[in-house]
This record gives C-alpha cells, structure tokens and sequence, in this order.
C-alpha cells in the first residue's frame, strides 16, 4: 500500500505542470547559502590564528544585556587597529552574493509558479532518505504557493541583513565565522520551509535553531551572551520535543509524515476528537518554543546578546516565524481542532499583550524591539488560530519587512554609537536609549525609515502593518459568529466569548504598540542629545552599504500593504496573498467557516477599520504627549524606577520566577538527586562499589576456609563424601 | 563369601580413613591412605570373583598407581622434614590463606 502510495506520488510528480520547468532546480535555492557556509567556514578556519583583540562591538552589546555598570572591562582594546581577515573581501562577496544568487533562483521558480498556478503542490524528490518497515521519508522539496512565499522572505529580506552585515560586522575578527553561520543558518531556514515532509522540516527546525544558538553566543568570550545562546538552546529543545511528539503520533495514526500524504489522511481523524486535539497541542508546543510564546518565550528577549544582524534576520523576520508557518503547514490538522485552535488564539493574543506591556518600559533600544516582536508573533498566532491563515502569513511577511528594518535601523544606531564611543575612548552601553536622543540630526536616513517602520507596525494607513493588523483583527471579529471556533468552547468558555476576548486583547496590544514605539523613536532621535559632549562630534550616518537596504526595507514596510488589500477599500488588486495562497490554506479556513468566506457588512469592517486607526493614532498620541524626551537623563545618572513601572522594567520578574520554580528545582534535584543520589550514591557506590565489596567479602570467607592445616582438608572431603553418598542413598 | 571379603574391606577402610582423620604424623597418615587403597583392592577381588576378570586387572591398575604415589609421596614429606624439621601436619600450614 506504501509502495502504491509513493509510485502515485511519483507519477503525480512527473505530470505535474512544474516539471521540467525552473522549478526542477529548487534544490539550488538552499544548496547556494550552504555553499556559502562552507567557503566562509573553510576561511574562517584559517582564521584561528589571526584572531586579534576582542571585538569592539561585544564590548558594548554585553553591557546592553544585562550587566548594567559602565566600563570597568579588563579588556582595552584601543588604539589597536582593527584585527580584519586577510580574506575579508572574499567573504564580503561570497557571504551576500549566495543569498542574492539564491533569492533569484527563488524568484524566477516563483515565476514558473505564477504562470502555472498548479492547486497541487510539486515535490521534487533528490534522494530516499530513511526507509524502515513502513517508515519511509525522502529527502524531497515541495514548492507550492507557501513555500515559496517564504522562500521569497527568507531569500529576499535574507539578502538585505548580509548586505547589511557587510558594513555592521567589517571590524569583526570573525567576520568569516560570522557570515559561515548565517549562510547556514538561511540553508537551514530554507530547508525548513521548503521541506516535502515533516522529518524535513524538522531538520531545519533544528539546524536554525543550533545556529540561532552560534549567532547569540558570537561573542562567547562574554559569559552572559554563551548563557544567552545555551537558555535559547535549552528552551527550545522543549518546544521541539512537543513537535517530535506530535510527529510520532501523526506518523501511528496516519501512515505518514508527508504533507500531501498527511492532508489526505486527516479526514481519518475525528474531527474535535482528543487525538487531533492533541497532535495540534503538541504540535503548538513545538510552535511556542520556536516563536517565543508564552510561557517559552524567555528567550528571545535574551537572544538580544547576538549581533543586531542576527536579531534582524533570525530572530524577528524568519526563524521565529516558523511557528506560524508550521501552523499554516498543517492547517488541514488545525481545522479540525477547534480548541487548539482556541489555544493558538489566546496564547497568541496574551503574548501579545504581555510582551507590548514589557515593550512600554524597556531602556535597551534592541530590548524594546524583541518585545515588540514576541507581541507581534503572538499576533500572528491570533491569526493562524482564528483559522485566518492567509491573514497570519500576511503579517509576517510585513513584519519580516518592518522588523528587520527596525532592528537593521536599532543596529545603524548602535553602530554610530559605539563609533563615537570608540573615538573618546570611553566605556558606556551604546543600546541604552537614555545614552541617545537627537540622533535625527546625525542619523537622517535612519531616522526617517526608522519612523516609516514605527509608523508601519503602528498601524498607521496606509503602511503595510495597517493592512495586516487590520486584517487579523477583523478575521477574529469576523469569525466570532458562523465558524466551528465560536460553536466550540475552551476550557468551558464558549468560543464566541473566547474570541470576543482575544479581540479585545489585540486591541489593547495594539494600542500599546502604537505608545512604545513612539516612546522608542521619541527617545532615541527626539529631544536634546544625551550622549556627551566629547562624543557628539563622532556621531554620525553609517555607510551606504548599511543605509542602502534600510531605504529597501522601508519601501517594502511602506507599500507591502498591497500584496493583501482589504476587499472594502478601493486601493488596488484585492486580497493578492489570500487568493495566492489558497491552494495550501484555502480549504482548512473555510472549513472553519463552514464553507463561506466569512464576511461582514462593508459597515462593520469601515468601523473596525476605524477602531483599529483611532487606537493607532490614539497611542502615538499619547506617547507624543505624556513623554518628553527632554526630561530624562543618560544612564549613569538615571534614578531606579518604582512601583508598576519597575515590575515591568523587570519584566514582571518572569525570569526570576522560572528560575525559582522551574531552573533552581531542576538543578537542585540534579545535583542532590540523580547526581549525588542516584549516580554517585547508586550506580557508582551500589553497583561499581558494591559488587567489588562483595567480591571481596566472599573472598574473605574464602580465606578464612584455607587454613592451610590438611586435617581440616581431609575432613571437609570426608564429610562431603559422606553428604554426597547420603544424598544418593536418601534418593 | 563375598560379604566376608566385603566386611573385612569395608572395616579396613573405615581403619585407614579414622587414620587419615586424627593422626597428625604424615607417615601414618600416608600408611593409612595406603590402607584404604589396599582396602578397595580386596573389594575389587572379591567381586572379580562374580563378575570376572576386570575387577583384577584394576588392582594392578591401582597397585602400580600405589606405588609411584608412595615415591612421589614419600618424597615430598622428606623434603618437607628437610625444611620445617617436623612431619606433624599440626605445624605445616604454609599453604594458609
């Protein structure tokens, strides 16, 4: 049956309108970024022996994680200059060009895609990677109209962040390692959303997730940024254990992990039934430890400690959307489960609300970004929960492009920082917005795309974070009546409540996005400069090959509201995303709301429309006012904060919490326990110990028999005899 | 017949091996294994009597056996004597563990 499965699959495959098209070459667009990965590593290991003074960079950004006290680093640097590879420019070209290169690979099987529009995916199968009993997996590549609508973010905003990484990490002594992770980190990304099978798909997940941990811990001579990298590590392996779970139990219930295979066989499960439930359960666990949600999102504020580059690409625009792309994946299994689906809501719309209020209070400037991010992921799993599919995916691809372009713009500005602080010599956190302010008369490019993304993720017509926000909203609003959500209950709570919640939620979410980003912008470019007299005169724009892909970006931010405009709102070509990608999401959104479009009078949407610009503009209001930039004072001299606003500077001392009650039991039950108890105490003394003792014992009575007098001897073979005649004649 | 003749083994036996017991002294000790070996002997005879001729023939087995153990015995206690001046097994214990 297996067998018949795989040849229909291969016949299918050979008279699929992509083949024999550009689309045979898929492969190429992960293998270019891994042969990046291996010229860049092969440069970087001849490396080992050049590697110079500490970088100048990690100086400040571990000041910026955590360890708040200015200067005092054994380490001083200046006045060296700075320790570049002899093989820099190689990598400068290799490191962008792959991902240029694969992006156009991309884009031209995009094309072939467009043209055909085939309603089936086309998997191109390279090799048979696992076959055992009824296990069988290929390694194979599915390009439908999902993947390929990430491979476009991964390639695209990819090839953005290594272009500008070129400028940002020119100074760094591993600059070759550095480009070497991230080529591999995209191949890995690539993989992951590329990926024909579950078992693919988790070998991206985790190889972006291992180097997700090498670009946190870049700086590892700093111990707090490698136990950044080692929490993001850990984290994440228990939201990947969710997702083998899940895997195994689709692989017992279903037959198979491929995804055309896995969408036919879902109609085996019982819809609403505990197993499906279940499969997404897990499944979702795997999804909040990969986009940080809570409760496994810890990390990704951490994660900080990596190059700004890094959080731009991994850890805002690709790898921390996976989740939601895994969800839209498997959306045909999601559909089917009403109350994970619920789940994926109100995690999503509690994430978002508690991280943007942890975003209000934040003074690290890529701090304030990572909340931000882990709000707006939540938002999209609000949107992939509510059976919106196209509308989460929307988001992310805005997201991916204001993102990045706010964290490359937070990079811009540390970079300038961090320069002005190098030419005074002189030792202060350069992420620090307290240490900023007035950047706009240094800094015009960055300033006015930075307020283009502010402006974007807002919510403000017409930018692209308008369109998507707008759209998950009304999808929630939408589906509170007429869908399988709003007809089942969570947790006893009816799902229309449920929904009407999660509404709420995001809006409130989205008010307070729309105040810390101003507050953001407010501190870092308005008001008086507070960075110092001496310094003031270095601070300055970064070079174009940095500025460039930040005017790229805000074009995108600006104008990717276009890719999925409202149907109410004469703007252009209507709902493009949402009818691209139906094909893969269509059916499972319509099942939730059986079968129609779920639909709302033109007035309801105008007033949702207008509910979601006034708390936009209402929050950017409000920042504008209530703040003034002109009344705080740099870091060092800053006071402690109190009350409300020292529990959310703390963030709400979640951290602590878990160290408390999960990291501390743990480490206190490994230590006393199965370390001292049951290695040390059981195996090692019980075991090892034990059975030479009793070795021994057993030769001491043994001895104690030889005393070497041969009467004894004799009397003991006597009365063996006579034992032995007596047992024979008793039987 | 026979169950004089096995009488008359079974009491040597039991002689030599109360010998072996108690005694102390390696030359009486070796006398009295002789005895028991001698006794099995005139079991054998006397069975040779209902069964044929094997039973013997293993006596001169067990007579040729005799005698190169009381060479190779007989030896071993003198050089024991040469080395602890003593053949009482009571002050030999050098193989104790």
């Amino acid at each position: 049956m297996l067998f018949a499965t795989l040849q229909a699959a291969e016949v299918a495959a050979e008279t699929h309108p992509l083949s024999g098209t550009f689309a045979d070459l898929i492969w190429l667009v992960p293998i270019l970024p891994l042969l990046g990965f291996v010229i860049n590593g092969l440069i970087a290991l001849t490396s080992v022996s050049t590697i110079g003074p500490r970088d100048p960079h990690a100086h400040h950004e571990s000041h910026g994680s955590g360890q708040h006290g200015a200067g005092g680093e054994p380490h001083d640097d200046h006045g060296h200059a700075p320790a570049r590879h002899r093989y820099a420019w190689l990598v400068s070209i290799v490191g962008p060009a792959v991902l240029w290169l694969s992006f156009a690979f991309a884009a031209g099987i995009f094309g072939a895609l467009v043209g055909a529009h085939p309603e089936e995916p086309f998997v191109k199968r390279l090799f048979a990677w696992m076959i055992t009993g009824d296990l069988a997996v290929d390694a194979a590549l599915q390009v439908d109209q999902l993947s390929m609508t990430m491979t476009l973010v991964v390639t695209g905003v990819g090839a953005l962040i290594h272009t500008f990484s070129v400028g940002y990490m020119r100074d760094d002594p591993g600059y070759p390692r550095y480009f070497a992770y991230l080529n591999l980190f995209v191949f890995f990304m690539l993989v992951l959303v590329l990926g024909a099978n579950l078992p693919v798909v988790f070998v991206g997940w985790e190889g972006v997730g291992l180097c997700s941990y090498l670009l946190i811990g870049f700086w590892f001579e700093d111990k707090v940024n490698a136990d950044a990298g080692k929490k993001a590590f850990v984290m994440n392996r228990i939201g990947d254990f969710g997702f083998l779970i899940a895997m195994l139990l689709l692989f017992a219930n279903i037959g198979t992990l491929d995804f055309t295979g896995m969408r036919a066989g879902a109609s085996q499960l019982v819809e609403g039934g505990a197993l499906v439930t279940a499969i997404c359960l897990f499944l979702f666990l795997g999804c909040t430890g990969k986009s940080a949600q809570i409760p496994l999102y810890t990390w990704l504020p951490d994660a900080m400690a990596g190059p700004t580059p890094v959080s731009a690409l991994i850890h805002a625009a690709t790898m921390v959307t996976a989740g939601v792309f895994l969800i839209a994946r498997t959306s045909f299994l999601f559909a089917l489960a009403p109350a994970a689906s619920l789940t994926v809501a109100v995690i999503g719309g509690v994430t978002a609300l508690f991280a943007a209020t942890i975003g209000l209070k934040q003074w690290d400037i890529k701090k304030v970004l990572a909340y931000s991010t882990v709000s707006q992921l939540g938002y999209m799993f609000v949107g992939v929960g509510v059976g919106a599919y196209a509308a989460g995916l929307f988001h992310l691809v805005t997201h991916a492009f204001f993102k990045a372009l706010l964290f490359l713009g937070s990079g811009s500005v540390i970079f300038a920082m961090h320069r002005a602080y190098h030419a005074t010599h002189r030792h202060d956190d350069a992420q620090d917005m307290r240490n900023m302010g007035g950047l706009r008369q240094f800094m015009p490019y960055t300033f006015i795309v930075m307020w283009v993304a502010t402006l974007a993720i807002a919510g403000i017509f017409p930018l692209s974070g308008f369109f998507s926000k707008d759209e998950i909203l009304t999808s929630v609003f939408a589906r509170r009546h007429e869908s399988t959500l709003a007809e089942a209950s969570w947790l006893g709570i009816p799902g229309s409540a449920v929904l009407t919640i999660v509404y709420a939620l995001g809006l409130i979410a989205a008010l307070l996005t729309a105040i810390y980003m101003t507050r953001m912008m407010l501190y870092t470019f308005h008001g008086p400069n507070r960075t110092g007299e001496a310094e003031r005169p270095h601070l300055r724009e970064a070079p174009w090959v940095m500025t460039a892909p930040l005017i790229v970006l805000a074009v995108l931010s600006a104008f990717g509201g276009w890719l999925n405009l409202p149907a109410v709102l004469p703007l252009g070509p209507v709902q493009l995303l949402h009818h691209w990608l139906e094909p893969v999401v269509g059916e499972p959104a319509l099942h939730i709301t059986h079968g129609a479009e779920a639909h709302l009078s033109h007035a309801a949407e105008y007033a949702l429309i207008g509910v979601a610009l006034a708390v936009a503009i209402g929050g950017i209001a409000i920042a504008w006012v209530r703040l003034k930039p002109e009344a705080l004072v740099p870091k060092a001299r800053a006071a402690e904060s109190e009350g409300v606003e020292r529990v959310l500077e703390n963030k709400y001392y979640v951290d602590e919490i878990y160290d408390a009650a999960v990291v501390k039991p743990t480490v206190g039950i490994s230590r006393n326990v199965l370390w001292k108890g049951l290695d040390a105490g059981i195996i090692d003394g019980l075991f090892v110990n034990g059975s030479a003792y009793l070795a021994r014992a057993f030769g001491w009575l043994g001895a104690r028999l030889q005393t070497g007098q041969v009467g004894t001897y004799a009397w003991v073979l006597f009365l063996g005899v006579l034992f032995v005649l007596g047992a024979v004649a008793v039987r | 017949m026979i169950a004089e003749a096995l009488a008359l083994s079974a009491a040597l036996f039991v002689i030599g091996a109360i010998g072996v017991l108690t005694r102390r002294n390696a030359i009486i000790i070796f006398m009295c294994v002789e005895l028991m070996l001698n006794a099995v002997n005139l079991s054998f005879i006397a069975f040779s009597k209902l069964y044929g001729f094997g039973g013997q023939a293993i006596v001169f087995f067990v007579m040729t056996v005799a005698a190169a153990e009381a060479a190779v015995g007989l030896a071993i206690i003198i050089a024991i004597f040469r080395h602890a001046q003593t053949v009482n097994l009571q002050n030999i214990n050098i193989l104790k563990g």
